[in-house]
């Protein structure tokens, strides 16, 4: 999918130009779709680390290229993917949500609060969902309306969101009345021998690039990102594209707490405690810049697949829980250096 | 002169090579004490390349430089410190945070004679007081560099320079910033150092200037050495040639006489403490520069008619209707167009392509609104590569790769492809190079002639002079004259945004 989607940068259509302009003439644009193709892929790097991973612990485990053990990696990344999608895109326009992990939380508290009280699935579900779209509202009204810094906005978010999910549940699990088979297979179904959790983060993706890099807004966002005072003289809404951006976070947090409701039949207080770490390092892994205007939400997905495989890769070769933690890290620091190391060398070139 | 002395720095015969660039190709210039040498070249032609080399910044691959007659090897930017050489950036380099004091002794911070780590103040605030008198600031050394204006930072950097006994100051567009009084106390500042022996390498694009403080003029063009000369032996034209390597006929292209329909009126505009009754307008065509005294409000004028700052009263029409502009949304919509005064903070999306930095506005027209035809979108983009003549090797290159002229054009591209009615433009060949520059206006000339209200912000007089229809000229917040082709000079204008007399408007 990577290649097919970056392909349009090989597109690079030989459209007559018109002599419309104001000034005949003048020189010709050469354009070297190869070379333009792949500095422009920066998910490739992240592809091609991806695949040496993989390789090494195919040479080291019997188990880990199994389809079983591929796709329970799948799944178990496929939250952080869906997350850390929504949080590129608000990443992108210079700001960061602490608050996902709450939200998570929230939405499946919500949910599983209602089916309790004998609510429809359906109703539940959509209920569940908005109150994780209006908490990304809320988020993006504090810091385009009070003037909050992303940052202590939605850490007050987060703060607040856990609370009322420990106020709402007293600290307790809410368990899921059994009869709701569909949201259940949401969260431990297959298609085929696909997990659902890994079909819902493949079509995100695609939704996702389709609207970051094709769509109008899409462009938008890029551009508050890399300088949001040319974004708002240039005559774009730069309030209304973040608002956006908060609530479309939000929401996909949200959609990840219905999975993991489904997945563990019972809404947890304390799921997603911590998650927002996860969820910013695969963002930042794949190639977002922090300080906004880069990053793609293939870049994302792959990030989290790199968190993934590797965690799986240390329980496969048995290193201690404790130490992974740390390995962790030392990934995230090696993958963002080696990242900022050519971007210095193709601004000197 | 003092020609006849030592001469304080020489450089020889220097190379430097970048992957794809001879940046300096066997470049040599000569500076004596209390002199000022005034290197001239368009944009890319190496005089920054050659001034990070004497800086330390960058190590050439080839060449010697003489401090006094022996070879030295400033090999970073302290051993070009320890030297005597100084440079100001056109980017200041102050800490903001901090006092006029700290910032010009930072890192040589005067030691309290008995506690141990505990900086002296009295006597930091005595040696700063005495530094300063040297730049003529008369300002408390306590005072936060965050309070001074650009220019009084700039005398604080110089400041600093002598602190550590410069001997080769080296000024970047150092007036790029100032008002016409900041200039002449500079001018005033570089006299005094002169006579101190100090040298000064004297970067600029003002031809004025050049004439009126240097002394000799070398010029620059691809990364070699075209010549230097005595400026007393020099005139524009030559060293414009010299520069461009070609003869430009004429600097200025004049848009024919301009007899449309009033498109813009602008009427009773208020702003408290900013604006003040500004009534005007601008007819289909017509191209109408504003001049007057850096801060008399020219800026925030435009900025309040394109929505970019709100307003306390008065009216706009666009071709005779009353219209609400309360944000550049507005305005973008109504067919008004803004080219800022500061394109890389205002303008440019440095980090994105020529292609996105140019069809932002416009992404909503390419077929369907919410996702863009990229045919369309490269279609558009190639024209106005291709007609502004924006040099790139493709519209995929990123904007921060771009020089200054080619920035500039990229930002009015964007503007044209909206097809505007108004379009503004403050400052709009601030920091380019010569040869842009006539781009530039003729480019402006053309866009009137097309129909186009122009609205031009200068503060280059010649310019002003070379490209309006009519002159407003604005002092304090209001408009004070308001003067057609026929009758504008530079005294006129000069008297009216001075206030020595008023023409009523």
């Amino acid at each position: 999918m990577s290649v097919e989607d970056s392909g349009r940068q090989l597109a690079t259509d030989a459209t007559p130009v018109a002599e419309a302009g104001i000034a005949p003439s003048g020189s010709a644009i050469s354009p070297r779709p190869m070379l333009a193709w792949a500095t422009r892929v920066k998910e490739l790097n992240i592809l091609v680390a991806l695949l040496i991973l993989c390789a090494f612990l195919s040479l080291r485990s019997d188990v880990f290229l199994t389809q079983g053990n591929l796709f329970g990696v799948a799944r178990a990344f496929s939250l952080t993917a869906i997350v850390a999608i929504g949080q590129t895109m608000v990443i992108i326009t210079g700001g960061i949500d602490l608050s996902v992990g709450s939200v998570l939380a929230l939405s499946g508290i919500t949910t599983g609060l209602l089916l309790g009280e004998g609510w429809p699935l359906g109703p539940a579900m959509i209920a569940g969902i908005l109150v994780g779209s209006a908490t990304g509202l809320f988020n993006g009204l504090l810091i385009t309306q009070v003037g909050l810094p992303p940052f202590i906005a939605t850490l007050g978010t987060l703060s607040i969101g856990r609370g009322l999910v420990y106020v709402l549940t007293k600290g307790y699990p809410v368990t899921i009345p059994p009869e709701h088979q569909f949201l259940l297979k949401m969260g431990q179904g297959y298609v085929g021998s696909i997990p659902i959790p890994v079909i819902i983060m493949l079509i995100v993706t695609i939704l996702g690039t389709l609207f970051l890099s094709q769509s109008t807004i899409g462009r938008y966002i890029y551009a508050v990102g890399g300088n949001e005072e040319a974004a708002r003289l240039a005559g774009i809404n730069v309030s209304l594209v973040k608002l956006l951006v908060y609530t479309l976070n939000s929401t996909l947090a949200a959609l990840a707490g219905m999975i993991l409701v489904a997945r563990l039949v019972s809404a947890q207080p304390s799921a997603g405690l911590g998650f927002e770490l996860p969820v910013i390092a695969a963002a930042i892994i794949g190639g977002t810049s922090l300080l906004g205007g880069e990053g793609t939400v293939l870049g994302a997905v792959l990030g989290a697949a790199i968190m993934g495989v590797l965690e799986n890769g240390m329980v496969l070769l048995g290193v201690n829980t404790y130490a992974q933690q740390a390995v962790t890290g030392v990934v995230i620091l090696l993958a963002v250096s080696l990242d900022m190391w050519q971007k210095r060398r193709r601004r000197r070139v | 002169m003092e020609t006849n002395n030592r001469p304080i720095l020489e450089m020889q015969h220097i190379h430097k090579r970048f992957p794809g660039v001879h940046a300096l190709n066997d470049v040599s210039i000569t500076v004596y004490p209390g002199e000022v040498l005034a290197l001239v070249g368009e944009n890319g032609a190496g005089k920054s390349t050659l001034m990070k080399v004497l800086a330390g910044a960058v190590q050439p691959d080839e060449g010697t430089i003489l401090i006094d007659g022996q070879p030295v090897a400033i090999t970073n930017p302290r051993r070009a410190q320890e030297l005597g050489i100084g440079i100001i950036y056109q980017e200041l380099s102050l800490v903001n945070a901090l006092s006029i004091g700290e910032n010009i002794f930072l890192g040589d911070l005067p030691r309290h004679p008995r506690l141990p780590g505990k900086v002296d103040w009295p006597e930091l605030w005595r040696r700063t007081s005495k530094v300063l008198e040297h730049v003529r600031l008369r300002i408390p050394p306590q005072t936060l560099v965050r309070d001074l204006s650009v220019a009084q930072k700039q005398m604080v950097e110089i400041a600093r320079a002598l602190a550590r006994n410069v001997r080769v100051l080296i000024l970047d567009e150092p007036t790029s910033a100032l008002t016409l009084q900041e200039t002449e106390t500079l001018f005033n500042i570089i006299h005094d150092l002169r006579e101190r022996g100090v040298a000064i390498i004297y970067i600029s694009h003002r031809m004025e200037e050049v004439f009126t403080i240097t002394q000799r003029v070398t010029v620059l063009r691809d990364g070699q050495l075209i010549g230097t000369l005595p400026t007393s032996e020099a005139t524009e034209d030559r060293l414009i040639s010299m520069m461009v390597g070609r003869d430009l006929s004429r600097l200025f292209s004049r848009a024919a006489e301009a007899t449309g329909p009033v498109c813009l009126e602008v009427r009773g505009l208020r702003r408290a403490g900013v604006l003040n009754d500004i009534s005007f307008h601008v007819r289909a065509g017509e191209i109408v520069g504003i001049a007057g005294l850096v801060g008399s409000g020219r800026t925030e004028l435009v900025r309040s008619i394109f929505g970019a700052d709100p307003i306390d009263g008065g009216e706009i029409l666009l071709n005779g209707e009353k219209v609400t502009i309360r944000s550049p949304r507005d305005a973008v919509r109504l067919g008004i167009g803004l080219v800022p005064e500061d394109r890389k903070q205002q303008a440019l999306f440095l980090r994105l392509a020529i292609r996105e930095n140019i069809s932002l506005p416009v992404l909503t027209r390419l077929g369907t609104p919410a996702f863009p035809s990229r045919a369309k979108e490269r279609s558009l983009v190639a024209d106005y590569i291709k007609s502004l003549r924006i040099r790139t090797p493709s519209m995929e290159q990123r904007v921060e790769a771009l020089s200054g002229g080619n920035q500039q054009k990229v930002v009015i591209a964007r503007w044209l492809a909206t097809n505007p009615k108004v379009l503004i433009l403050d400052e709009p060949t601030r920091g380019i190079d010569v040869g842009a520059k006539a781009e530039v206006h003729a480019l402006i000339a053309r866009l009137a002639e097309q129909g186009v209200a122009i609205i031009m912000v200068s503060s280059e007089l010649p310019e002003i002079l070379g490209m309006s229809h009519r002159v407003l000229v604005m002092r304090q917040g209001r408009i004070v004259a308001n003067i057609p082709r026929e009758e504008a000079t530079e005294e006129r204008i000069m008297a009216a945004a001075t206030g020595q007399t008023e023409i009523a408007a």
